[in-house]
């Protein structure tokens, strides 16, 4: 068996969770600051790839960054290269399908945000950048840690948009999802369901991680949490009064 | 050494136009919520930016927005101390408090971080989280990290309000030794008329986004002057009345002339008397004395109180209700259709401006 799309299937995935990761937490930091209109439009237009069948996106991909698109064109011409038929296509297409995942978690992360926490800092003269790298993000920690994982999990199971750019050359461009659809094709059900049952596993351990991650964030722990707080504060209270 | 702000901001419907100063003590924001109270304080801190006007502070611009003078927070040592204290969850005790002294380096900043946590009684919980402390100590640890910054100005913001009120007296304890100590300016905002009595000497009054001359805490209690004041001050009755001359007044929803001790300004539209001044009677007086029909007699914790409404009054304006507080055995037999008459003394009838 030729391990090759499992291969690439995680490379691609990889390269394209790390470029969502940085853009997705700028885009949300960035947007939430901006007016109401302006965030509206950019909310749609950064939201839409999610919406999109990933066949429309990949038509779109092929326009602009085969030989003959306004990205493609010069990109041949200068450096003699193809941006479409290789294995790093696969990184525009999911990068772009599964960037919306990561955008949108972590805007709900920063939307709930208390945002006390960050003018409490400014007042006591911490900068602006400081408050950013160790008050915003460790607090929206577990949103960002779930929109990645769920950024990787789509990034790892595209298939139209990447199959589109790819095409599906064995040991060049092949991924699990485009080799899974070839075998089939080809009625080669016992590979198939080898790579089917790849893909279950992996599936498993990312919602797994999902699900763990979210279970941080459970209500009834914290409720609980609180009402122990309320009661060890009262008992407090009553010490320090009996104390006076 | 003083803080002084004279600063207007429009937002949507609401206008803020906010003038004051205040020396090196406690002044007390006072206002009923959605006043404005809390934007001032944010335009201070520099967290919100004033339409126009000028923030003074210890003879520093803050802001000035004819000179174009917008200090950003960072710069004005302007310490906030949050309703829910608005410490970084992510981090200890210890590293709460050393975020207020980024300046700082070496011997210095640990002999300086000791001291605030030996003053503030935090021994033993330098590496906990916030989660994992009392309402108590997250404000003692707020209270620290403020003053590790070292502020020229505190700024209190309705510090007690999301408290229950035997925990609230301990808080309040904690803040009145705070409030000594400190030798800056502190602004203390808050709408509980007690608290403000108790911490504060000096007061500035806000009602709808403005704000009403500074004065002593004392003499917004026995002289409120203008009906806002009044109602802040906890008075509980008031009519609208017309003056007849500089020692009495036509209160218009109760139907009865009442005399005043104090002088009656020319421009007074109401008259107000506290629940606990009124006393009762079962014959008629002389002077001062309203005709009543008893409305209801609710028992309270310590206490009775009772509605009545003046026979005489035309108007069926809810004014027209007043509210005795008395003991419980002064009412032990009034029941609700009673007629009973109601006095004030001079001395306590407050003439009021709008």
């Amino acid at each position: 068996m030729d391990f090759f799309p499992l291969y690439n299937s995680l490379r691609v995935a990889a390269i394209s969770t790390a470029v969502a990761f940085f853009a997705g937490i700028a885009a949300a930091y960035y947007i939430a600051k901006t007016p109401r209109i302006v965030k509206g439009i950019l909310d749609c237009i950064l939201t839409l790839p999610m919406v999109l069948p990933p066949t429309v996106v990949g038509f779109f991909l092929l326009k602009t960054i085969g030989p003959f698109g306004p990205v493609g064109a010069p990109v041949l011409e200068l450096f003699g290269g193809r941006l479409v038929m290789v294995w790093y296509s696969a990184v525009f297409a999911t990068t772009i399908v599964a960037f919306p995942l990561m955008y949108r978690t972590v805007r709900g992360a920063l939307e709930s945000f208390d945002e006390n926490l960050l003018y409490s800092g400014q007042t006591l003269g911490l900068s602006n950048t400081y408050l950013f790298w160790r008050v915003v993000l460790p607090n929206c920690k577990q949103g960002i840690l779930a929109g990645t994982v769920l950024t990787f999990a789509r990034a790892l199971g595209e298939y139209g948009a990447t199959t589109m750019v790819t095409g599906y050359i064995p040991g060049r461009t092949a991924t699990i999802s485009t080799t899974v659809y070839q075998l089939w094709r080809e009625g080669n059900d016992a590979l198939a369901y080898k790579w089917v049952a790849i893909n279950l596993v992996i599936s498993a351990v990312v919602l797994i991680a999902v699900n763990l991650l979210e279970s941080r964030y459970a209500q009834p722990e914290n409720a609980a949490r609180d009402a122990l707080r309320e009661d060890a504060l009262r008992e407090e209270s009553v010490r320090d009064g009996a104390l006076r | 050494m003083a803080l002084s702000v004279d600063i207007r901001k429009t937002m949507g419907k609401f206008i803020l136009d906010v003038r004051f100063d205040a020396e090196n003590e406690a002044l007390a924001l006072l206002g009923s919520s959605g006043c404005g109270k809390s934007v001032t304080l944010k335009c201070v801190a520099g967290i919100l930016k004033p339409d126009e006007g000028s923030i003074v502070l210890d003879g520093r611009l803050l802001f000035d927005s004819k000179k174009k003078i917008n200090l950003p927070p960072q710069e004005r040592r302007v310490g906030l101390l949050f309703q829910n204290y608005a410490l970084f969850p992510n981090m200890t005790v210890v590293d709460n408090i050393l975020s207020g002294m980024k300046n700082e380096r070496g011997e210095d900043r640990r002999r300086r971080l000791n001291s605030l946590i030996d003053r503030f009684y935090l021994q033993g919980l330098e590496s906990h989280y916030p989660a994992q402390l009392s309402g108590g100590q997250q404000q003692r640890t707020a209270l620290a990290r403020i003053l590790a910054s070292k502020p020229s100005l505190v700024m209190l913001d309705e510090p007690l309000s999301a408290l229950d009120s035997f925990l609230r007296w301990h808080l309040e304890m904690e803040l009145a030794r705070l409030l000594e100590q400190f030798e800056g300016t502190t602004l203390y905002v808050s709408h509980n008329r007690s608290e403000v009595y108790r911490l504060c000497k000096k007061v500035c009054v806000m009602h709808q986004g403005r704000s009403e001359p500074v004065r002593d805490v004392a003499g917004l209690f026995a002289e409120p002057g203008t009906l806002t004041a009044a109602l802040l001050s906890g008075c509980k009755n008031y009519s609208r009345a017309t003056r007849i001359d500089e020692r009495s007044v036509f209160a218009l929803d109760w139907g009865v002339t009442l005399l005043c001790e104090t002088l009656v300004p020319e421009d007074i539209s109401f008259v107000g008397v506290r629940a606990h001044y009124f006393t009762i009677s079962d014959e008629p007086g002389d002077r001062n004395t309203l005709d009543c029909t008893t409305t209801r007699v609710v028992e309270d914790v310590f206490g009775s109180i009772v509605m009545a409404r003046s026979t005489t009054a035309k108007s069926t304006h809810e004014n027209s209700h007043i509210r005795i507080e008395t003991s419980k055995e002064r009412v032990r037999r009034l029941r609700p259709g009673e007629r009973i008459f109601v006095r004030a003394h001079p001395k306590d009838v407050m003439p009021l401006r709008k």
